[in-house]
């Protein structure tokens, strides 16, 4: 390691503990502390990426989150490979392996910076000017083009192999950064007694002050800080929360926070998360999240070695690292002359000081002076020189009128800091959709009233001295416990905002007349310029929201940290405006980048998403099933032997149905117990069917509507008592049309008395289905006389199975003799093997949902959501028997009044039968008239179901056809992409008309 | 995400709640007598309110009951809750704070 690039001593860092990491293959020494930038920097390497568009060298411009060019890609292994990590972010630690992006072949020599040269041709909005044609050539060839050569780093290839927590916390206030303003606000709460949760970025508490050499100078109280956060550590009440970012501000005073667990470790503990995510909701919350140094517009600001020169006062007293070996200093402000300052006490010589303002008399401008620094006012900077690093910079004198007329002076220099004042840091501020308003005196935009129970203390609203930022929070905590409803003592009120920076916010430095040779950058990330800005406001755009998306400034991952103020300076300038009429853009969340991980949590693989299964569930995959998934349930599709298709297998099962018996988990199927004294009205008021004729222990087919008059959903209903009705919803249903029963119940008819309740978990439901079906069951039942006279299709008896109690529905969903079996959900697969082990002699086959639903198409029954749509009503489904007539009233009656309800041109259910007979048509075919048609045409309906009946020996098809019940018999079409298929009209049902079997 | 307090249970996060759309649009007592434009007024129309709107909301996961809030839709605050049948409340303007001492 270059020792002259150290400091003999001081900083923050662990001297006694050297680590050892890689950048580029290159073997690299830092020291325990270090981040990757400051180590970097000591090993005298600035430039660590080429830019986003023209693959220009670029260095480290700051020493914090806002860092915009130095973005890298740490590899830890062959899956974990994080890219655009910002190196003044990056924890140094053993072994660590650092990579440069966005340069082909090598970070040195980049075949991409060809676009540098190109860039005449490439200025703002380039890509919606010059791509435009021809047209196809966009997907082709441009857009994967302009993707290979602007950009970031590379995704991960593989899943990501970490895993990541998430916590929900709540507290009285919520305390965010940990710099002076954010530690005497944590302190002062909690010694009023809050609950107190402390988070900041950075792994140690200090904010600004770690950047000091000597903080209680700066504090005007020399053991202020390690006694204040020595005392939250040790408090009771308190949570600090280190390498934690608050990245979002969500309503309601509900804040996300990441905390980094493992980033920094060489060997992570694989048990552990890499990352926790808080929700944190708190009564009331105080931002302290600083200031962020703004950059000088000059042309050829960006080159290694060009820096802020709060980042360069950073990585000397932080880290003690000299960035340079000789600086020049650029500034608008008295505050950047601490840094030059410094750098000279270490032994960096300042070639000079260039001070755009015509006259300096600060302390700090004297205190340079009496160093004997060059010190050139009403100075402006004209370029600078240095592929890749800066060499030299060009100066020249400003006139009385502020133009560039001296001659031009070159300073050869391998550091140039700059300084264009502090921009408060008001992202989160802004996020929770507070108003920043311009303060003309300081130059920046400070934050308005809050319209969350938040209160913002510190530099981040314009009080920019440690040791009054340090008094604000102390009254910001201390009020924040008193709005969070504690006692408070004395309020020590708020000191006065300031000091001022001393110059305008100008945006670039002033420049001759006619046009720089270089570039000068705004937003380093996005690679946009000063001409970029001036362009857009010359082709016309004036709000400050269009420039943004026009010329990219401000956007992604860096939402303007560094480039925001000057880019609204110069557009202000350019189209005549003060700055406050200008306006600023809306901070988007989060503050800087978030692991998508982050984001998932815990919610991966098995835990995405519930799931839910029937109490058969284990005897069905035991038996081979394959299931499919309806909403969250498993459901068993078919059981497949082994080496049949499911073609083979439906088949199978369905003639084992008609034939014999068949055994189907209905399990899913939703159910809701309505009881009370006034069950019966509720039932009349909400279904279409007329409930009061249904006696005790008979069932239902059951329509619900919307008030539309749509159909809502269906089911079967049994009555088990005059004040107690067992409802069945179709499975996806179930949650939809108990909400909707509640809301009838609560809203609408608040005065019945009725109690709903979910009852589709508590009970197992085994249909045993076929002409075998009465047989199987007879010695397994008791209490329950099975015979079709004491038990005659569409009715419900209590019983036991099995020893275990029951409700025996004797209903069919297959045309068969049939009889769904209720019992407690814990006796199901007990009741289910028993069922299957009586039923073996008469050939009881297990079947799936897909035998289900050829079973009923076969009978023209309709699956809502299937064979509707939303737009049918029961007239279109066939179903206008279902209707009680004689009610006043039932929900969706008044709207199935309407005229338009009785159109003959209605779209209506019917059956379809294909000439071809092995022909099965694709579900959701449209249907036409014509047998020549051709697009575009106009259908008359679509195919809602299709299968292929072995049953019968042929496919069958469900349709919605326009005024289909007066087409029987007609030839239709339905386009395919091999041509028109002629379909003949015919009933919906195929099979037995009349209902014979099932009334067995 | 929203913290809404249910005149039942208290403050919860909105992940419990769903909402329930516009409040206090009762469906008229005799349908039969409406004419089709009061019918489909009563089905379709809905205010789309700048300011404070009076909306249903239901503690679905918690304890299943619907009740009516006042929200401020610029602000999304909340400025009263209250029970299914009660009139709502007049509103006392939400009072932003200053986000200074």
């Amino acid at each position: 390691m270059s020792p002259t690039l150290r400091t003999p001593s001081g900083g923050r860092i662990n001297r006694a503990r050297t680590v050892r990491f890689t950048f580029d293959g290159r073997e690299l020494r830092g020291f325990e502390g270090d981040t990757l930038a400051s180590a970097l920097l000591a090993n005298g390497v600035h430039l660590v990426g080429r830019s986003f568009k023209y693959h220009r060298p670029r260095g480290v411009l700051t020493a914090g989150p806002e860092e915009p060019n130095a973005l890298v890609a740490i590899r830890r292994d062959a899956v974990r490979v994080t890219p655009n990590l910002r190196a003044t972010e990056v924890e140094l630690y053993e072994g660590l392996t650092a990579h440069s992006q966005n340069r082909w072949p090598s970070l040195k020599l980049d075949v991409g910076a060809v676009n540098g040269l190109l860039s005449p041709f490439i200025p703002a909005g380039f890509y919606y000017k010059t791509f435009m044609w021809p047209r196809r050539a966009w997907k082709r060839l441009y857009e994967p083009r302009i993707r290979a050569a602007a950009g970031l780093g590379r995704a991960p290839e593989h899943p990501d192999p970490d895993s990541y927590s998430n916590r929900f916390a709540h507290c009285d206030v919520l305390v965010v950064g940990g710099g002076p303003a954010g530690l005497a606000a944590a302190h002062a709460a909690a010694e009023s007694g809050a609950r107190v949760i402390l988070c900041d970025e950075q792994p140690q508490l200090g904010g600004s002050l770690l950047c000091e050499q000597d903080p209680g100078a700066a504090l005007e109280d020399g053991a202020w800080l390690a006694r204040t956060i020595a005392g939250l550590m040790a408090h009771p009440r308190v949570t600090v929360l280190t390498r934690t970012t608050a990245f979002g501000y969500f309503p309601h005073n509900l804040l996300g926070l990441e905390q980094r667990l493992t980033d920094h470790l060489a060997q992570p503990d694989p048990a552990q998360p890499r990352e926790r995510q808080w929700q944190v909701r708190a009564r009331e919350v105080v931002l302290a999240t600083g200031a962020i140094e703004r950059p000088l517009v000059f042309p050829g600001n960006d080159r290694p070695g060009i820096m802020l020169a709060g980042a360069a006062r950073s990585y000397l007293n932080r880290y003690g690292v000299l960035a340079g070996r000789r600086a020049v200093l650029v500034t608008v402000s008295d505050e950047a002359y601490r840094c030059a300052l410094d750098l000279h006490r270490a032994g960096t010589p300042v070639a000079a000081i260039i001070d755009v303002r015509p006259q300096v008399a600060g302390e700090l401008p004297e205190a340079a002076r009496r160093a004997g620094l060059p010190v050139h006012t009403g100075t402006t900077v004209v370029g600078t020189a240095g592929r890749l690093r800066v060499k030299s910079i060009r100066i020249r004198k400003l006139d009385a009128h502020g133009e560039p007329r001296g001659a031009v002076e070159r300073i050869a220099c391998d550091l140039v800091l700059m300084s264009g004042g502090h921009t408060p840091s008001a992202h989160l501020f802004s996020q929770s959709r507070g108003k920043l308003h311009w303060n003309e005196a300081l130059q920046a935009f400070l934050p308005g009233e809050s319209p969350e129970r938040a209160r913002c203390a510190g530099a981040c609203r314009g009080i920019f001295s440690a040791a009054a930022a340090r008094r604000d929070g102390e009254n910001a905590g201390t009020l924040a416990a008193r709005d969070a409803g504690l006692v408070v003592g004395a309020v020590i009120g708020e000191p006065a905002l300031g000091p001022a920076h001393g110059a305008a916010a100008s945006g670039e430095l002033p420049q001759p007349a006619g046009r720089p040779v270089s570039k000068a950058f705004v937003d380093w990330q996005n690679d946009v310029t000063s001409r970029d800005l001036l362009l857009a406001a010359r082709e016309g755009f004036r709000s400050i929201e269009h420039i943004k998306r026009y010329t990219t400034t401000g956007m992604a991952t860096d939402q303007g940290k560094t480039s925001n103020l000057n880019a609204l300076a110069i557009v202000a300038r350019q189209i005549g405006k003060p700055i406050p009429e200008v306006g600023l853009t809306t901070f988007r969340m989060p503050y800087t980048p978030v692991t998508f991980g982050g984001f998932a949590g815990y919610s991966r693989g098995e835990l995405f998403d519930p799931v839910r299964t029937t109490p058969i569930h284990d005897w069905a995959a035991g038996k081979g099933a394959v299931f499919e998934d309806v909403g969250l349930w498993k459901r068993a599709r078919y059981f497949p032997r082994p080496g049949e298709s499911m073609h083979a297998a439906v088949t199978r099962e369905c003639q084992a149905v008609r034939a014999h018996c068949g055994l189907f988990d209905g399990s899913t199927l939703g159910k809701i117990e309505v009881v009370g004294k006034d069950a019966v009205t509720f039932m009349n008021r909400l279904y279409i069917n007329g409930w009061t004729s249904l006696a005790v222990g008979r069932c239902r087919y059951g329509i619900l509507l919307r008030d539309d008059g749509f159909i809502y959903d269906d089911g079967v209903v049994a009555r088990i008592a005059e004040d107690r009705f067992h409802v069945t919803t179709t499975t996806g249903g179930a949650a939809r049309v108990l909400a909707m029963m509640e809301d009838y119940l609560q809203t609408e008819w608040p005065d019945l008395s009725v109690w709903l309740t979910s009852t589709t978990e508590q009970w197992a439901v085994i249909a045993v289905q076929g002409p075998s079906a009465r047989q199987v069951l007879e010695g397994l039942v008791q209490d329950v006389d099975l015979s079709a006279a004491a038990l005659p299709h569409m009715s419900v008896a209590p019983g036991r199975i099995c020893g275990v109690p029951m409700r025996l529905f004797r209903v069919s969903f297959t045309g068969e003799l049939g009889f769904e079996i209720n019992v407690p959900a814990d006796f199901g697969q007990a009741v289910w093997e028993a069922v299957y082990e009586a039923g073996r002699p008469h050939g009881i086959t297990p079947y799936g949902t897909e035998a289900m639903h050829v079973l009923r198409a076969e009978k023209g029954y309709i699956i809502v959501g299937q064979d509707t749509d939303g737009t049918v009503t029961p007239d279109d489904a066939g179903l206008a028997w279902a209707v009680g007539a004689r009610k006043p009233d039932f929900v969706g009656k008044r709207a199935l009044e309407r005229p338009a309800m009785h159109s003959p041109q209605r779209k209506q259910l019917v059956g379809l039968l294909t000439a071809e007979p092995h022909v099965v048509l694709e579900e959701g075919a449209q249907v036409v008239l014509d047998a020549r048609a051709a697009p575009p045409t106009r259908p008359i309906g679509h195919v809602t179901s299709s299968y292929y009946s072995a049953t019968l020996g042929r496919s069958i098809a469900l349709a919605l056809v326009r005024g289909g019940r007066a087409r029987m018999g007609q030839t239709l079409y339905v386009p395919t992409p091999r041509g028109n298929l002629a379909v003949q009209v015919t009933s919906p049902i195929f099979y037995d008309p009349k209902g014979s079997r099932q009334n067995a | 995400m929203l913290l809404i307090n249910c005149p039942y249970c208290g403050e919860r996060p909105e992940l419990e709640f769903v909402h329930g759309g516009q409040a206090h649009i009762a469906r008229p007592g005799s349908p039969a007598e409406c004419s089709d434009q009061q019918w489909a007024d009563y089905l379709y129309r809905r205010d789309n309110i700048k300011g404070v709107h009076a909306e249903r909301w239901r503690h679905t996961h918690g304890c299943g009951r619907f009740f009516n809030a006042l929200r401020d839709t610029t602000s999304d605050q909340f400025l009263a809750t209250y029970k299914i049948g009660e009139q709502p409340p007049v509103p006392a303007q939400a009072q932003p704070r200053k986000a200074t001492a």
